[in-house]
């Protein structure tokens, strides 16, 4: 899931996302021709590709987003090194930046030391979307109500809790095995062991036990992602108090579930165990449920996927204690007042879930050597990914990328920073916008966003003296949502109708995680909304919720005031 | 026994979103509302160009609520969306004009919203004067916010029942979560359906792991008080209606209830018979108690031990097609009589010999689900071959059922209750007995083949280990 490489709650990476980017250049296809051609311009000149091409308005260089795979890795064998790139872990991130590294040429090595794909593919993403597409239909199942509008007769739902768990793993493991695949097939070296950083340019590995061996590498990329945050006086057993890693075990379905903090992954996991008949207490320790969305989403979310479904919550508080459940006595957790420290509640459930976030996984990776030191684990980087040192100048040939610089903990995030820094290695300066990256959440229905949320936009407004505009379209005025009857749902647009820009778009409806992409698109490359209003969408479609939000909105470059204020009474 | 019984026709089972409330009768204000000054009126608001009228799909605040100015008070769902309407003044939400899951037309009053606690009551008084029709119902509740929330949500017979719930607590036993009845344990949706129905959980027994209250808990305490409703519990002097009726009017059947009525006049070409029987049910009970955890309910056993008497006894369970002969049934099909919202249906449970209780009590509660719902297959319920019909949990000693057209019997199940018997020793003591009366078809069916059956059946009941093979 993206939630389990997200951290909405505690504990929160360095605030780096929102920071002013108006002196960096993106790389961007905006106002710029956009044509297939065929060029032979890399190095060895082996094949002709197949790619967009895109003008670097400062620069003037020429780019190629290649959609062909190189051949080999490593065609331009390093001097004195053994290898151009080793990448420490072999997640979404490591595996992204492999696939571009060889593909630009470079003699990559991967080391993992544990299983291939990290979390995303073992313990969050990839699992997480097989127990929500069994928790998905659960839910459509058992809506009598839903399925009786549709003329359908179903007898009652019933599920077989292993072989759900058994369809996650089998997922798992397929998805598994492709990720390896694919890296074999281009060559990579896959090395077993976890990684450690000697010196400079310098990585021993080698499992626990055994002799260790030692490579050099021109650069040096660490990726070793994160692991489940667990905050002091819990104790996780495994078995009645779990993280993640477990629940997507789906080892039991208790009667009673608490979930302690409400994001993206508590928030997929109540879909699932709501769904398969468990009872859900959510505890979060900010004043409201789901604290990283926007609010207004977060308010539909909340009377779509919270109040009709056998949940409750408590709101403003710490889980201090949690004792797993032995000797036949419940699961208890002992809940304080978030600001006034004082105990406030007992509770006792069958389980307790702790999704309280994601900690960067960076113990041991040799950081001293080259005189890193991490801020709450995470590994300091720049906008570029290099990694900064104690002094805070910028380490020679070491990156970091994906959960462990804490930038923004996606699983697609990983990657694309893993892209970027392979760009900046082959000659290109390319700095990845992280305001384009999308963000989902795989609940029924699903969540999406990207960009700004309406405060931020408000707080950046107010601080550069620009006004926004808000647009909104909901799902029950689109043919398709109704079709599905999934007339439940809103799309919301930030903008600045002076100029366009996008500035942030959330959706919360059916396939909402599909759709946010023309948005995401739209903000990478730069699409203004008056422009992206005459594209033309398929009908019907849902897409057509956000075609509506687009043409819905008002641009004019003499607007001053903000166009969509709250209805009032 | 299982609630689902309970759910007897004359009590309304709508939910309570769609009820009016006392007071406020009229679901559409026919004239805009005169209101004094320092009282606004809350009115539909137009949420886009093309509405006309809006539904209030449910009220955030309710009445005495404090508002602040830009917080939501009501959700409305126009022809394209929902959306939260907000306050534009500060204030307290006096009276709610239209009810969640009613309509009304865009610029008309919808709430009333006073100045200062001081002025609710003039509000409501307001609401109630233009309320054409206002019945003489309870005068609403005193508007401080923490007044009772079940007077905003139950219909007028139901504050006294939740008087009841509330003092007299159902079920004295005070659960070992509560720490001495400091705290109260209950799950998600109990609490849930305890605020939407206003039981107070403090007087709810808890069956759940460590004595929890889960939702089947305020489900039995609901059904107990709706059942109660108009008996010596209620506090309210005025007399209970019986709800829902409109006295003096005449309501044609529903499709149900004309086949009910068809079913019992073809009753009526049947010669049946009837024979009694008492049960010492001790031992059912125990097991009844043991293995209540593991979901089965006493329903399925009495299904059960039924069926596994039938077994012995084929010709019990065989029916008299054309007045000819015998039809010798293949399986064995229990059918339960169950009263549901405005009828009866008796969904069956198939091979019930063959099924082992856990099984059968799963399938059971399915289709009691299913039968809610109106959503039971025919072959769910016409295809019984002998047929239970229980009203013990009313309390009722004995009764005599009617026997279903195409079957050969049906068993008439009373109360299971403590009773003084003398002993074959000639000593006296205490046993819970149940007292049954099968009605049966005399021409398949004759006394002694009855009088055998139900001598099985007593063995079973009372030596109930087979049931759990």
């Amino acid at each position: 899931m993206q939630a389990s490489v997200s951290s909405l709650y505690t504990p929160h990476p360095p605030h780096t996302i929102f920071r002013s980017n108006s002196d960096i250049q993106f790389c961007g296809l905006r106002r710029e021709a956009l044509g297939f051609q065929s060029i032979s311009q890399f190095r060895n000149g082996e094949s002709h590709r197949i790619g967009i091409v895109s003008t670097k308005p400062r620069s003037g260089k020429l780019t190629v987003f290649s959609a062909s795979a190189a051949a080999d890795n490593g065609s331009r064998r390093a001097t004195s090194f053994d290898y151009d790139l080793v990448i420490i872990g072999a997640g979404v991130g490591g595996h992204g930046a492999a696939l571009h590294a060889v593909e630009k040429g470079l003699k990559t090595a991967i080391i993992e030391g544990d299983v291939m794909g990290g979390t995303c593919v073992n313990r969050g993403c990839v699992p997480s979307k097989a127990l929500l597409a069994v928790s998905g239909r659960m839910r459509e199942l058992q809506d009598e109500h839903h399925m009786k509008a549709l003329g359908l007769q179903v007898a009652a739902a019933g599920y077989d809790r292993q072989a759900v768990a058994d369809h996650a793993n089998n997922l798992a493991s397929k998805i598994r095995g492709n990720l390896t695949n694919s890296l074999k097939a281009i060559g990579v070296d896959i090395l077993t062991g976890f990684g450690t950083i000697v010196g400079p340019q310098k990585v021993k590995y080698g499992k626990v036990g055994f002799s260790e061996n030692v490579v050099t590498a021109k650069d040096i990329i660490i990726a070793t992602g994160s692991v489940p945050f667990v905050p002091k006086g819990i104790e996780i057993d495994g078995k009645t108090v779990i993280t993640s890693d477990h629940a997507l075990k789906l080892e039991f379905v208790p009667d009673w579930i608490a979930i302690v903090g409400s994001g993206y992954i508590g928030l997929e996991f109540s879909d699932v165990y709501t769904a398969l008949g468990s009872e859900v207490t959510f505890i979060e320790a900010m004043d409201q449920l789901m604290p990283g969305f926007d609010p207004e989403i977060g308010k539909l979310a909340q009377r779509v996927l919270i109040n009709p479904r056998k949940i409750d919550y408590y709101t403003g508080v710490f889980a201090t204690k949690i004792t797993p459940a032995k000797d036949g006595k419940p699961v208890t957790i002992e809940l304080i007042d978030a600001k006034t420290k004082e105990a406030k509640d007992t509770l006792e459930v069958d389980a307790a879930l702790i999704a309280t976030g994601r900690a960067p996984f960076t113990k041991g990776l040799g950081l001293n050597n080259i005189n890193v030191e991490t801020q709450r684990g995470f590994v300091p980087v720049d906008d570029r990914m290099r990694v900064i040192d104690a002094d805070g100048n910028l380490v020679p040939h070491v990156y970091c990328i994906g959960d462990a610089n804490g930038k923004l903990m996606l699983a697609h995030t990983a990657s694309a920073q893993g892209i970027s820094v392979i760009e900046q290695l082959t000659g290109k300066d390319y700095v990845l916008n992280h305001l384009s990256i999308p963000a989902a959440c795989f609940t029924h229905p699903e969540i999406s966003m990207v960009g700004l949320t309406e405060p931020q936009a408000r707080e950046k407004a107010e601080k550069e003296g620009f006004e926004i505009s808000i647009a909104k379209t909901s799902f029950k005025a689109n043919t398709k949502a109704l079709a599905e009857n999934e007339g439940e749902g809103l799309a919301k647009l930030i903008y600045r109708p002076d100029t366009g820009e996008i500035l942030g778009v959330h959706i919360l409806g059916m396939h909402a995680a599909d759709l946010i992409h023309e948005a995401s698109n739209a903000i990478a490359l730069g699409t203004r909304v008056q422009d992206i209003k005459f594209a033309v969408h398929a009908h019907p479609t849902l897409s057509e919720v956000l075609d509506e939000l687009y043409k819905s909105a008002k641009v004019n470059p003499h607007v001053s005031k903000s166009v969509s204020e709250p209805v009032s009474v | 026994m299982s609630s689902h019984l309970l759910h007897s026709s004359f009590i309304p089972t709508a939910p309570p979103s769609l009820r009016r409330r006392p007071g406020c009768a009229s679901p559409l204000p026919r004239t805009p509302l005169l209101v004094q000054s320092k009282i606004r009126e809350i009115f539909m608001p137009a949420l886009s160009s093309t509405m006309t009228e809006g539904k209030i799909v449910s009220w955030i605040k309710s009445e005495g609520d404090k508002l602040s100015k830009g917080e939501s008070v009501v959700v409305v769902e126009s022809d394209k969306a929902d959306m939260d309407v907000e306050s534009f003044y500060d204030g307290y939400l006096a009276a709610i004009v239209v009810d969640e899951g009613l309509s009304a037309a865009v610029g008309s009053t919808i709430a009333l919203l006073a100045e200062t606690e001081e002025e609710i009551a003039l509000a409501i008084a307001q609401s109630k004067k233009s309320s054409s029709s206002a019945p003489a119902a309870p005068a609403p509740p005193a508007p401080t916010s923490d007044a009772p929330k079940v007077f905003d949500e139950m219909p007028s017979p139901a504050p006294a029942v939740k008087a009841s719930v509330g003092t007299n607590a159902l079920g004295s036993a005070e659960h070992p979560a509560s720490e001495g009845g400091k705290r109260v344990v209950a799950s998600p949706y109990a609490k849930k359906l305890a605020k939407d129905f206003g039981v107070d959980l403090k007087g709810v027994f808890g069956s759940g792991p460590n004595g929890r209250v889960v939702a089947k808990d305020v489900e039995a305490v609901l059904a107990a008080a709706k059942l109660s409703g108009g008996g010596a519990k209620v506090q309210a002097s005025e007399p209970p209606k019986p709800s829902g009726v409109e006295l003096g009017s005449v309501v044609q059947f529903t499709t149900m209830q004309g086949a009910v009525s068809r079913n019992m006049v073809e009753s009526l070409a049947v010669p049946t018979f009837r024979v009694g029987y008492t049960f010492t049910t001790d031992a059912l009970d125990a097991l009844y108690k043991k293995i209540k955890s593991k979901g089965v309910t006493m329903t399925a056993l009495l299904a059960k031990a039924t069926a596994l008497a039938l077994v012995k006894h084929p010709i019990v369970n065989s029916s008299c097609r054309d007045g000819k002969s015998f039809t010798y049934n293949t399986h064995i099909n229990v059918a339960v009589a169950v009263a549901i919202d405005g009828g009866l249906i008796t969904p069956v449970l198939q091979d019930a010999d063959k099924v082992d209780i856990y099984t059968l009590s799963r399938k059971w509660k399915e289709l009691v689900d299913k039968a809610r719902a109106k959503q039971l297959q025919p072959n769910e319920y016409t295809t019984g071959t002998f047929t239970l019909s229980n009203l013990g949990m009313f309390g009722v000693d004995r009764f005599d059922a009617i026997l279903p057209p195409g079957t050969g019997a049906i068993m008439a199940v009373g109360a299971s209750q403590p009773t003084v018997v003398g002993t074959k020793d000639g000593r006296i003591g205490m046993k819970t007995q149940m007292q049954v009366n099968v009605t049966a078809d005399h021409r398949v069916i004759y006394g002694a083949d009855l009088a055998a059956f139900l001598q099985t059946l007593s063995k079973i009941i009372e030596d109930p280990k087979d049931l759990t093979f």
